[in-house]
């Protein structure tokens, strides 16, 4: 049977090892990919003398839930997460408005400078955001976006491998008869895309979302420059504030961190296979 | 019944675009996917011109000046950051650091990512659970998952150590010295990118056609064999971009350096130093500008030219 198998599947795995042993391994790997989750949540229902237990254990003795509402006075985080949720979908709308209307333009027209303007697009990505923020600052201290949504949201606001995605989607699975027959029928090039193409890319602007929601959610570097007032604070910057409030206090950190891990761990549940087909996709910038 | 007033408040506009149209000898259609384009396009330049294109060039402009946030005169010094560059102490532990960060990290994420798809491309059950469990520290944001580490790590109370024990190991301070600390945030990252590398190298894998397989498989080729000769080659490209976009992100490591280090217990003498660390520091705690651009350049041309040698490598091996 397991000859058999080996012979016609893809036959890779079945020639080095065992399923049980696979098992086995893939095992061991999903329960050190999860523990941080497990303790984290276990000190985060533990009193505060228990995470200074020797030998520590897992699972608290007195369960209580009052290391949430303590954290939750102890630092706006609600707040922290309404910024989030603002500059994450901000940013996002603007990265498919972008990347859906120069992608059209790249993928079904020619005009002159094409080219290189798709090159000049390309090869900005090629710059980590980290080697130009500091110019980029400048330039939003000039315009006073300083502790604005505007200006937490703006490295965000463009993704050059949208514009190449959503180039290569309509370029190759829009066929263009289809463009020929509306303008025939009178339609302008702005009537096309707006009736036309926009809803005809539905399947790779979902792919592209959450690829923009999830970098700008992640953001930490740039809001910790940008952000000098608490109430301007995204939840990643939010929780590191208050880690050093209380450095040493992990059984209200570990209910902070858990409150800040919620929300994308909700998203990722319901998501989870689209999530992880976006990421494929590309290489998501950290 | 709205064709009539659409007609009438475009009519001025036709004979202007015929004018035009007949000045640039093109038809009508031609003019107005023209006019379509540009006009498209003159937005998202513009942002990107906001955003990217001007910043990226004046970081290399500002590099070659004295350029102080708070002094009102920022002189032109030329090359003068970049000697100093050499002989400033800081920058280069944090280049050390930075390179035996992303060494480890890229080397031992993108083996243990392709042994685990390996495992998973053999059709297993359970498949789809797996690359969910996986995915998930990738998914989770950076700073709850320094933090769940950085206890995980802790010194006296910490679980590792406390396993470690029973190995008779003595209690390690991970976070304390800057030297062990990057062992400890190397574990970490590997922890948090793994499954990405992972899921991209298994759609790699599956990508592969079978018949490769049961052609080698006639030839006698098995288990190892038949990966080296097999699967590697036919891999090449996705395993090129793995390694490539793991090593930009680990050259930019920032966010866990900053949470896991920073402050930490009893404030350690100094933070595990890396390059956007050192860049953060020079341009926004000190405020200066000019030098820390110039280190930007620096690590913008690391991570070009080490994603052109990897290409170069990984394409000649292949051929």
């Amino acid at each position: 049977m397991a000859e058999r198998r080996s012979a016609t599947g893809n036959g890779l795995w079945n020639r080095i090892g065992t399923p049980a042993a696979s098992h086995g391994v893939l095992l061991a790997g999903s329960l050190s990919m999860l523990f941080p989750f497990v303790w984290m949540l276990a000190t985060s229902l533990k009193p505060a003398d228990e995470t200074m237990l020797w030998p520590p254990r897992l699972l608290p003795i007195n369960w209580t839930a009052q290391n949430y509402p303590t954290v939750l006075n102890a630092a706006p985080f609600v707040r922290y997460f309404v910024n989030s949720v603002i500059v994450s979908v901000g940013a996002t709308i603007l990265v498919i408005a972008t990347s859906v209307l120069a992608g059209f333009i790249f993928g079904k027209y020619e005009f002159p400078g094409k080219r290189l303007l798709f090159l000049v697009i390309l090869a900005s990505a090629m710059f980590p955001f980290e080697t130009y923020m500091i110019p980029l600052y400048l330039t939003m201290k000039s315009l006073g976006w300083i502790n604005t949504y505007q200006g937490i949201a703006a490295p965000y606001m463009i993704m050059s491998f949208g514009i190449f995605l959503m180039r290569q989607h309509i370029a190759h699975s829009i066929p263009e008869d289809l463009l020929d027959a509306a303008r025939v029928d009178g339609a302008s090039e702005l009537k096309i895309f707006l009736r036309l193409i926009v809803p005809l890319c539905s399947s790779p602007i979902g792919a592209l979302g959450i690829l923009a929601f999830i970098q700008a959610w992640a953001a930490f570097i740039w809001p910790l420059l940008m952000a000098t007032h608490r109430s301007m604070y995204m939840m990643e910057l939010g929780l590191s504030t208050f880690q050093f409030r209380y450095t040493a206090d992990y059984h209200l950190l570990s209910a902070a961190a858990i409150l800040n891990t919620v929300p994308m761990l909700i998203a990722f549940i319901i998501l989870r296979r689209r999530i992880i087909e976006s990421v494929a996709l590309t290489g998501l910038k950290g | 019944m709205v064709e009539p007033s659409a007609g009438s408040l475009v009519a001025p506009a036709v004979t202007l675009t015929d004018r035009l149209c007949g000045l640039l000898r093109m038809n009508r259609l031609k003019f107005s996917k023209y006019c379509f384009c540009y006009l498209g396009l003159i937005p998202v330049f513009a942002i990107y011109w906001v955003l990217r294109l001007e910043p990226i060039a004046r970081t290399f402009i500002l590099s070659f000046y004295d350029w102080h946030l708070i002094r009102p005169l920022k002189p032109f010094v030329g090359l003068a950051n970049y000697y100093e560059m050499w002989s400033d102490d800081n920058f280069l532990l944090a280049l050390r650091n930075t390179t035996l960060f992303a060494v480890f990290v890229v080397g031992a994420s993108v083996v243990l990512g392709l042994a685990l798809a390996v495992l998973l491309a053999g059709n297993l059950r359970l498949t789809a659970a797996y690359q969910a469990i996986y995915f998930l520290p990738v998914i989770t944001p950076m700073v709850p998952m320094a933090i769940a580490w950085k206890w995980i790590f802790d010194a006296r109370y910490g679980i590792l150590n406390y396993s470690l024990s029973w190995f008779g190991v003595q209690p390690i301070g991970w976070l304390t010295s800057p030297d062990v600390a990057m062992w400890a945030i190397i574990i970490m990252s590997v922890w948090k990118v793994l499954g990405y590398n992972m899921v991209l190298l298994l759609v790699g894998l599956k990508n592969i056609p079978a018949v490769y397989y049961e052609a080698a498989s006639m030839d006698g080729a098995a288990g190892w064999k038949m990966f080296r000769r097999i699967t590697l080659p036919l891999l090449k490209p996705i395993l090129l971009f793995v390694v490539v976009i793991s090593t930009i992100n680990a050259y930019n490591v920032f966010t866990q350096v900053y949470v896991m280090t920073q402050g930490s217990q009893a404030a350690p003498g100094a933070p595990l130093r890396v390059l956007v660390f050192d860049i953060y520091q020079n341009g926004f705690q000190f405020f200066k500008m000019g030098y820390a651009s110039a280190e930007a350049v620096v690590l913008t041309l690391i991570v070009l030219a080490l994603t052109l040698i990897q290409m170069r490598v990984i394409r000649a091996d292949g051929e």
